[in-house]
């Protein structure tokens, strides 16, 4: 009782009122539930659907049988393992240079002083909301002249044009809010700069380093403009989400959406253990990224 | 932190006070060194992939460039740009990425602030909820987009199922994405579905910065929920909200993946980054694709300066 809100009566009769209130809300937060989540439960459904089913009408809002039958198809699909394979690639080595780099960058623009950091932090900002079309046939040319076009470094080239500004930026703010205590202690110690930075700052920046990882992922694994241009075929560098928005079935009338579910079931499942597991971190690097002024 | 301030906004002054107290002068200058050093390839992949190929594309867009040909290119003035004024094509696209933008963004955000008034308040499940909504926020673009395109299947699609077979709120079932009035409409739900919720836990992280107090204190005042969230709620939120807007304005107004996915390059829902693509891309027209692609940088450049100022690189 004593952790009652001050002034409220020990016990009070419920009324009626609070009823249809509790009520209400109940039924408003199942809305939200069901909003957000049933297109993925849709999309899981159908994908688990034997063909017959998939065509039935009046449509079955739970499987009657559950088959396998649509993964095993895209799973035969060679190219599936070819795009998911280029995905793969792409984003570790995307994530991997952001992070090398964007760390460094931002160890600079958070913690020293230096020359033209203000215009620095400037760019980079403006840069994480840069629209990817307004450099596309620019891109597309260069790439081309270098001669990695429908390979690997022509989309990690590309896909550092999003991942790393963003990288840098939310690192900075994140080396910013560091205390200064720990550097200065470590400087009377006799140690430089560099060791600073490894030995102090690196591991306290570590969760910020994992949250930003996760984020310049997602934002690699689901790119699509760059991919569709830059690359030919799957051997190549073709990635997943191209395969899923270029589906084509054995006859040109109608799609095999049974297939299509399925392959974009397996392409987001590892991003949905991602935010399960790491779903904090997610939210704290959202606000840090987006809401911070 | 004396030495984080050095070198931000106070220019000269501040430096020279650094450099004249002498022993330190050759540390401030190390770590001057070091700055760029370490800051210089990040600058440079920058400097590489971006805002080169941005310059060279606003000098292309003066030019009947073409993607790859061997042909002399040649000055071409404003000519690209004044096309595109009267250009019915263009013009389409500019009036269906102005409707996406404005539609999109409004729903979102009223959507979103209602979602997040409800999960403001303390429930069993809340954090279940809150990781729900993080799902539409994950999924790759692409996906969410074939998945719509199922769900508005003329025949076999679970919306028209529910609207005529299980609700009868429809007479009869609808080709959404077939509709040349309501294709747009329909990929704006779309993009609602998948952008609202996280507009939501923007919100959320908003109002949980409001302290609780003052509205006890407009309790005990007598001001009603309504006139709470009026006079109290929304001024609180304005920054959040004003932020939030913005990064959903940029976003919406360059939108490409879930339109191309859907409909293609079909005229009555393309938007200005798909007709830009078009043109550029698979018409080879670079120069005048440029113009598209230079004018979408504008528009967006206007909002990133009004960005930059409500969000200060320095902070404190």
């Amino acid at each position: 009782m004593a952790t009652m809100t001050a002034g409220a009566p020990a016990r009070k009769p419920i009324k009626l009122g609070q009823i249809v209130n509790r009520v209400l809300f109940w039924i408003m937060i199942v809305m939200i539930l069901v909003y957000t989540v049933f297109p993925f439960y849709w999309a899981i459904v159908s994908s688990l659907k034997p063909a017959g089913q998939l065509f039935d009408t009046p449509v079955a809002y739970w499987p009657k049988t559950v088959t396998l039958e649509n993964y095993q198809n895209v799973f035969e699909n060679p190219n599936f393992g070819l795009a998911l394979r280029n995905s793969a690639i792409v984003t570790i080595i995307t994530v991997v240079l952001s992070l090398v780099l964007g760390s460094l960058g931002a160890y600079a623009t958070g913690r020293l002083a230096f020359r033209g950091k203000t215009i620095i932090l400037y760019t980079v900002l403006a840069m994480t909301m840069f629209p990817a079309i307004s450099i596309l046939g620019s891109l597309y040319q260069m790439i081309v002249a270098f001669g990695v076009y429908n390979r690997i470094p022509a989309l990690v080239f590309a896909y550092l044009t999003f991942t790393l500004p963003f990288t840098v930026w939310v690192l900075t703010n994140f080396f910013r809010a560091m205390p200064g205590e720990l550097e200065e202690a470590a400087f009377v110690d006799g140690a430089t700069p560099m060791q600073t930075f490894r030995m102090v700052l690196l591991p306290l920046a570590l969760p910020g380093m994992v949250t930003t990882g996760l984020l310049a992922f997602i934002a690699a694994w689901n790119e699509f403009l760059f991919a569709l241009t830059f690359t030919q075929d799957y051997e190549g560098a073709r990635t997943a989400p191209v395969l899923i928005a270029t589906f084509s079935g054995k006859t040109e009338f109608e799609l095999p959406w049974g297939s299509i579910m399925a392959a974009s079931v397996t392409v987001t499942i590892p991003l949905i253990i991602l935010v399960l597991v790491f779903q904090r971190r997610i939210m704290a690097g959202l606000t840090a990224g987006a809401v911070k002024g | 932190m004396s030495q984080q301030a050095t070198g931000l906004k106070q220019p000269a002054a501040a430096r020279r006070a650094t450099l004249l107290k002498g022993p330190q002068s050759a540390e401030a200058r190390r770590r001057e060194r070091l700055g760029w050093i370490l800051v210089l390839p990040s600058v440079l992949v920058v400097l590489i992939v971006a805002l080169y190929p941005l310059v060279r594309t606003i000098i292309l867009s003066l030019t009947n460039a073409r993607l790859s040909s061997t042909r002399v290119t040649s000055f071409v003035g404003l000519s690209n740009y004044t096309n595109l004024l009267t250009d019915p094509k263009f013009l389409n696209a500019l009036g269906n990425t102005l409707l996406f933008t404005v539609a999109s963004v409004f729903f979102e955000t009223l959507l979103g602030l209602i979602i997040a008034l409800v999960i403001h308040s303390n429930f069993k499940g809340r954090g279940l909820v809150r990781t729900a909504m993080l799902i539409p926020w994950a999924i790759p673009t692409v996906v969410s987009a074939q998945m719509w395109k199922w769900m508005y299947h003329d025949v076999f699609g679970v919306i028209n199922d529910l609207l005529v077979t299980r609700l009868g709120l429809l007479n009869t079932k609808i080709a959404w994405l077939a509709s040349p009035t309501l294709a747009l409409p329909a990929i704006v739900a779309v993009d609602v579905w998948k952008t609202t919720p996280f507009m939501a836990l923007l919100l959320l992280a908003g109002l949980q910065v409001i302290p609780e107090d003052i509205y006890e204190a407009a309790h005990v005042d007598g001001a009603t929920k309504i006139q709470q969230f009026w006079t109290m709620t929304l001024p609180l939120l304005r920054p959040a909200l004003l932020v939030a807007l913005i990064f959903r304005t940029l976003d919406a107004f360059r939108v490409f993946d879930v339109i191309f996915v859907m409909k293609g390059t079909a005229p009555e829902t393309a938007s200005v980054a798909v007709l830009a693509r078009q043109t550029m891309i698979d018409l080879a027209r670079l120069g005048e694709g440029g113009a598209m692609a230079v004018i979408i940088f504008i528009i967006l450049a206007l909002f990133v300066v009004l960005y930059t100022r409500l969000v200060r690189v320095e902070e404190g």
